[in-house]
């Protein structure tokens, strides 16, 4: 790994670290929930931008670790650790399982058959509603949230101490996506997204490659569902809509899809835009649908794709 | 899906242990309509899909404008019911058909017909006419009437003519495609298009044409099927979206592209969805069709009907 890179990927962080001094209280909540959101949306660029698989359930995963962390603690009497670690493992299973059914569609039939699977959870959320408390959500209390780490006493109810963790969480999602997409799986990806016959063709086990890209995804999304659901106190039914599955997509290619830092880019500006638009509008959505059309048609590379295309060429 | 209502007269369990017979009876019927609906919606995206291999996922909300402007047009013309519904069907399409045309023009020409850029645009677009759907029409559910209110008699239950009427119109509209897409040129010049596109340019087809000419179609055809489903149903500004995955489900069923394949499925998904519905729950059947895919998938990956990718 090149210093440049290193120096690139850590002055983001190190920015992040130092922004909570200068931040108003609302700033601080919003940017920790792009910091837990961008997890989610990392995640989702691997499979997305590396591995050219466009997903449309990935909600699926998200709500997976959402609720088994929100049920963790709140039904099996979980610890906060524990928690995270039942949520990732619980992503893991659900994406194995998910993605060796919908791997085996290609194209737009895979697309669709992961908004169908996800839309299929959407409503099982729905139906389980005794366990779910469906719309209305499971609110995490505050006791339940409350652990001891080597021996300190941590309370995540606690503004600052919240911004940090998701800061962790994310430089350690970000650097895990340095070294998958600059190891030797993000280039088969990468080729399998430019030519999955010769990728084959050259001895590549394609299907366990884009297995590999799924699972990894879905674990980045069902992490970041669980630290949402433990950092906010909340797990919800609407989180689990296809609207949550959009989002990624959105923030992804806004931000610029199979650059490391263009999905963190593009959740903090939709944040940013979402928040301004709302200062004049309430039709959030129409916006959102505005913005993925024109990106289609006129940016289709994003903000850090084109960047990279016309100056930074070193960008991972 | 999401916006299912529980309207069935007959959801408990433990009256259908009673006397099941009649309620199978009404299940099947049910599934029937279910099943003809369901063939109808589809049908447009499963066109769109077999000639330009492109997704609209704003498909639903072309469903929804239909059903919209059918309430609208109930409310602005004179007369009852039945005037209006024949209005409906004839100004729903055009204008629906309009909009995709305008679609076509601005958005899927413009990005070549790029499956996955197609893909996200029509969300984007989805988003859009939702939202102009709730601002300019309001959240609250919209029930249109029937043109007419026949009731057949049967011995157990009566069951509403118009619904029959739905069963036969959709049969006939299936027809009607299946016989432009067989026995005349533009169903020939459809599918040459969809065969091979770049021999069909070389032979003098207009293919930009055409798939202008099959997009407006397909958003036509949703159109009138939502004006028909409409008195079933009632029209609000999120219905959009349990067409579209069953459309979905039906297409990836029977074979993305296959006219044929989806009109099966549609029959067995619509019959499976219309029982389950009455005998457990709605959210149950769509859960039981959406795993029906996966077996599918599994066993068959290119659908009932489809033929694997040249």
């Amino acid at each position: 790994m090149t210093a440049r890179i290193v120096m690139l990927h850590g002055a983001v962080i190190l920015a992040l670290f130092l922004l909570q001094f200068v931040a108003s209280d609302y700033a601080v909540l919003t940017i920790t929930r792009i910091m837990v959101l961008a997890i989610y949306a990392l995640g989702y660029n691997i499979l997305f931008g590396y591995a050219g698989l466009l997903s449309l359930g990935h909600a699926m995963f998200f709500a997976t670790g959402l609720y088994a962390a929100a049920l963790g603690v709140t039904r099996l009497g979980l610890a906060v650790p524990e928690a995270f670690v039942f949520a990732l493992v619980c992503g893991i299973i659900v994406s194995v399982v998910i993605g060796l059914v919908a791997l085996r569609a290609t194209g737009v039939a895979f697309m669709i058959v992961t908004l169908m699977f996800s839309q299929a959870a959407f409503l099982a959320v729905l139906y389980f509603g005794d366990i779910t408390r469906g719309d209305e959500g499971i609110v995490i209390k505050d006791d339940q949230r409350n652990f001891s780490l080597f021996g300190d006493a941590v309370n995540l109810a606690d503004p600052v101490l919240r911004y940090n963790i998701a800061l962790a969480f994310l430089a350690l999602a970000i650097v895990l996506c340095l070294v998958v997409v600059r190891s030797k799986i993000g280039h088969v990806l990468v080729a399998i997204r430019e030519n999955e016959n010769r990728t084959a063709m050259l001895g590549y086990d394609v299907k366990r490659y884009k297995l590999i890209a799924f699972v990894l995804s879905g674990s980045f999304a069902a992490f970041s569902g669980a630290a949402y659901a433990l950092l906010f106190a909340y797990a919800g039914s609407t989180l689990a809509s296809i609207q949550y599955s959009i989002n990624p997509l959105l923030w992804t290619l806004l931000g610029g899809a199979a650059t490391v830092l263009g999905p963190v880019l593009g959740t903090a500006l939709m944040f940013l835009l979402v928040d301004f638009a709302s200062g004049f509008t309430s039709a959030s959505l129409l916006f959102v649908g505005v913005v993925l059309i024109l990106l289609v048609l006129f940016f289709p590379k994003g903000i850090l794709g084109t960047i990279r295309q016309r100056w930074l060429r070193w960008l991972p | 899906m999401a916006g299912r209502r529980p309207g069935h007269p007959f959801s408990s369990r433990t009256a259908s242990l009673l006397a099941f017979f009649p309620h199978l009876l009404l299940a099947i019927l049910e599934g029937t309509v279910a099943a003809a609906v369901l063939a109808l919606s589809a049908l447009g995206l499963s066109l769109v899909f077999g000639v330009m291999r492109v997704v609209n996922v704003a498909h639903g909300e072309f469903f929804m404008l239909g059903a919209m402007l059918a309430w609208w047009i109930a409310k602005m013309v004179p007369g009852g019911p039945a005037i209006g519904f024949v209005a409906a069907l004839v100004v729903a399409p055009l204008a629906v058909g309009a909009l995709a045309f305008i679609t076509e023009r601005l958005l899927l020409r413009r990005i070549n017909y790029d499956p996955e850029a197609t893909i996200v645009a029509t969300i984007g677009l989805m988003f859009v006419i939702q939202q102009l759907a709730l601002s300019m029409f309001g959240a609250d559910a919209k029930a249109v009437s029937a043109p007419f209110t026949y009731r057949i008699a049967l011995p157990w239950f009566g069951f509403s003519g118009y619904k029959l009427f739905v069963v036969v119109a959709s049969i006939l509209i299936l027809l009607g495609v299946w016989w432009v897409l067989a026995k005349t040129k533009w169903g020939l010049v459809m599918r040459v298009t969809q065969f091979d596109r770049e021999t069909a340019t070389a032979f003098g087809i207009p293919v930009t044409q055409v798939y202008s000419a099959v997009f407006v179609a397909g958003a036509a055809l949703v159109a009138v099927a939502a004006v028909l489903i409409v008195p079933i149903q009632q029209a609000h500004y999120l219905m959009g979206l349990d067409p579209l995955l069953m459309s979905f489900i039906v297409v990836i069923i029977g074979g993305l592209g296959s006219i044929k394949g989806s009109v099966i499925a549609a029959v067995i998904i619509g019959l499976s969805d219309g029982i389950i519905s009455m005998f457990f729950s709605p959210t149950l059947a769509s859960i039981i069709a959406t795993l029906a895919v996966a077996l599918v998938l599994v066993f068959r990956p290119q659908g009932l009907f489809g033929v694997p990718a040249r």
